[in-house]
């Protein structure tokens, strides 16, 4: 590999970046919000304790210049879940190696069934999802899903398992738009505890992984770091650290940020650092204010009432009547959900609610002609 | 005002309009019908291209009003030319606006890609409409494989930075036989009026309507600027000059010595 993460990343020990961030004064805050050039320093500020008294001017700042880059406009996605085999054991994760739950691999003829009833609500843009396990779900067999799928949707996305560089470029050539990878967390030395064995134990295989796609030359890759593992503002530094290097060495790819938070549950794994939907809302806009271009998601796992107050602030992108579990748009499965869903709404009323809010809602934003004829 | 000949076709607007970043498909119809414009770009891959009935298409069902496929969103000449294909046929438009930027960050233009594209285009019977660098040379290696316009930018695209490409605007518009359309960068009905009188042929707008609080009133804005732009232009400015009112002429000591 030309470039590696793991080489840039090695310069920020993580407790000094801790400590910097937690230094950072109400000067620097309004120093980043008058800079008309963040830079890493100006996010650290942002996403420091010491903005939360400029929330206020953040969230001006932020839908300012998301109205100017993307207009008043929020895209749709929706994801489809293809199979819950899985050789990880991610602590928080429901689709754990180690938990005796049905495994699903849908086939190609229900995953049609499932596009057709995609399609039906109105979706152009699909993100296919996975547990990460080679030996059910290969990138041979996403490749036969993208053929199939190709024409039937404007845009395809996919979520799985990091492969090799060849095996993007394989399929790309087969329609693969963007791809969305989370490292989860950037911390090396807690990494494993949160993942103890399969393939996703190495970190820095996980971590080179936008590298490789970068190499692929895939159209957009989707980062984010799971919110609840670590400090999340330690951790969301080091995402903005990789976006603004992977910006600069694969200038034809764009990048969307997602973050996926962790909420006290019963029953399920307890977030180790809270965030709160102010906190997230911060980090938002700190992204916002710090890139002007990047794509930002916000999907089901956050509430309606938060979403909707969200569209305004600097999200570009929402996911909207998703099921976490494989077959569950076509079939009457009942089997577990990788995550809970907390907004449960139907597509077209996710839809109204954006128009009502005076911003369109963009079902298509590319077609499989645009790339590799 | 005289009208505007693009490959034969008459415009009396000389304002083209984007139709990307409103807040819904109906304010940029009532945008489109403020400004006049009769030419509007849209981007092709918002469009499906095999619906007859898609929405924004349908929308831009207004009388005089000519719809130019744009290409945003492909990276090479090869794939520029395949989009071109499906919305010729789809469309039913041989007009097409040529945007090759593999840079999704400024989206500037790729002047190599453009100009092998442009020229594979012109072969397949297209009217092709260039989105490019202002570069004079490269604007005028695009009207010899025979574009019907070129489309120089005034600043990067959506930034509102108005024209700070100045000198080169003015060498492509001195040294070009085909319309000069400035494209990318105008923020303000002044900067529109700017361009038009230093003798730019037409102005293409998009963020700047539609990312205002107001776009059906800016549209209307743009509207009157282009019209006192062009019409300036056509009346010729008056020479910019600063008269020297020196209270004792510096040729006074002329008439001294010869006393």
């Amino acid at each position: 590999m030309k470039n590696s993460f793991y080489n840039e990343i090695q310069k920020y020990p993580w407790e000094s970046v801790t400590h910097s961030i937690y230094s950072k004064t109400a000067k620097d805050v309004e120093y980043a919000l008058n800079n008309p050039n963040p830079g890493l320093e100006d996010f650290k500020a942002l996403i420091s304790p010491a903005a939360i008294p400029y929330l206020e001017q953040m969230m001006i700042q932020s839908q300012q210049i998301t109205q100017k880059r993307f207009g008043k406009t929020i895209q749709m996605y929706i994801p489809m879940y293809i199979s819950n085999y899985c050789n990880n054991t991610c602590v928080y994760c429901g689709f754990n190696h180690k938990n005796h739950i049905e495994r699903t691999l849908l086939s190609l003829d229900e995953i049609l069934k499932e596009a057709q009833e995609i399609k039906r609500e109105g979706f152009e843009h699909i993100l296919l999802v996975t547990g990460e396990d080679n030996k059910h779900c290969n990138s041979d067999y996403i490749n036969n899903i993208m053929k199939a799928l190709q024409k039937i949707f404007a845009l395809i996305s996919i979520e799985i398992q990091p492969l090799e560089t060849n095996e993007y470029k394989k399929l790309i050539t087969s329609g693969l738009n963007t791809v969305y990878i989370y490292q989860e967390t950037y911390h090396e030395g807690n990494y494993e505890t949160y993942h103890p064995s399969g393939k996703k134990k190495n970190y820095r295989y996980r971590l080179e992984t936008p590298d490789r796609l970068g190499e692929a030359g895939v159209h957009k890759i989707g980062l984010g770091c799971l919110l609840g593992l670590e400090d999340w503002r330690t951790d969301s530094f080091f995402t903005a650290l990789h976006l603004n290097y992977l910006e600069k060495h694969y200038w034809q790819t764009k990048y969307s940020i997602s973050f996926p938070r962790l909420r006290p549950h019963a029953g399920a794994f307890q977030p180790n650092y809270n965030t709160t939907q102010k906190e997230l809302l911060q980090l938002i806009c700190a992204y916002r204010i710090f890139n002007e271009q990047v794509e930002i998601s916000l999907s089901t796992r956050e509430d309606p009432s938060y979403r909707d107050n969200m569209l305004k602030l600097g999200v570009t992108s929402f996911s909207a009547g998703s099921k976490t579990n494989p077959g569950a748009y076509s079939q009457e499965k009942d089997s577990l959900e990788q995550f809970s869903v907390n907004d449960n709404r139907n597509p077209q009323e996710i839809a109204e609610v954006i128009k009502t809010n005076g911003y369109e809602v963009v079902w298509k934003d590319w077609d499989y002609y645009m790339q590799n004829n | 005002m005289e009208n505007l000949i693009i490959a034969n076709k008459e415009f009396r607007s000389r304002l083209f309009l984007g139709t990307g970043k409103f807040s819904s498909d109906k304010e940029m119809q009532k945008a489109v019908i403020a400004s006049e414009s009769e030419l509007v770009t849209v981007a092709l891959k918002r469009v499906n291209l095999n619906d007859k009935d898609d929405n924004m298409i349908c929308h831009l069902n207004i009388p005089k009003v000519n719809i130019l496929p744009n290409t945003s969103g492909v990276r090479t000449a090869k794939e520029a030319v395949f989009a071109a294909e499906l919305a010729r046929e789809a469309l039913n438009t041989n007009w097409l606006k040529l945007e090759i930027h593999p840079d999704p960050k400024y989206l500037l233009p790729d002047g190599e890609e453009t100009l092998n594209a442009a020229k594979e285009l012109v072969k397949l019977g297209f009217h092709v409409m260039p989105y490019v660098q202002a570069d004079p040379v490269l604007c005028k290696k695009l009207e010899d494989v025979g574009t019907v316009a070129v489309m120089p930018l005034g600043s990067p695209i959506g930034s509102n930075n108005g024209i700070r490409t100045l000198d080169f605007l003015k060498i492509i518009i001195e040294q070009s036989n085909v319309p000069v359309v400035v494209d990318a960068g105008i923020g303000a009905p002044s900067h529109a009026a700017f361009a038009m009188e230093c003798g730019a042929d037409a102005v293409l707008v998009n963020t700047a309507i539609a990312s205002s609080p107001n776009p059906i009133g800016m549209a209307n804005a743009f509207r009157l600027a282009v019209n006192a732009g062009r019409t300036a232009f056509e009346a010729r400015l008056a020479q910019k000059s600063i008269v020297a009112d020196a209270s004792s002429p510096f040729t006074k000591f002329l008439e001294e010595l010869e006393k």
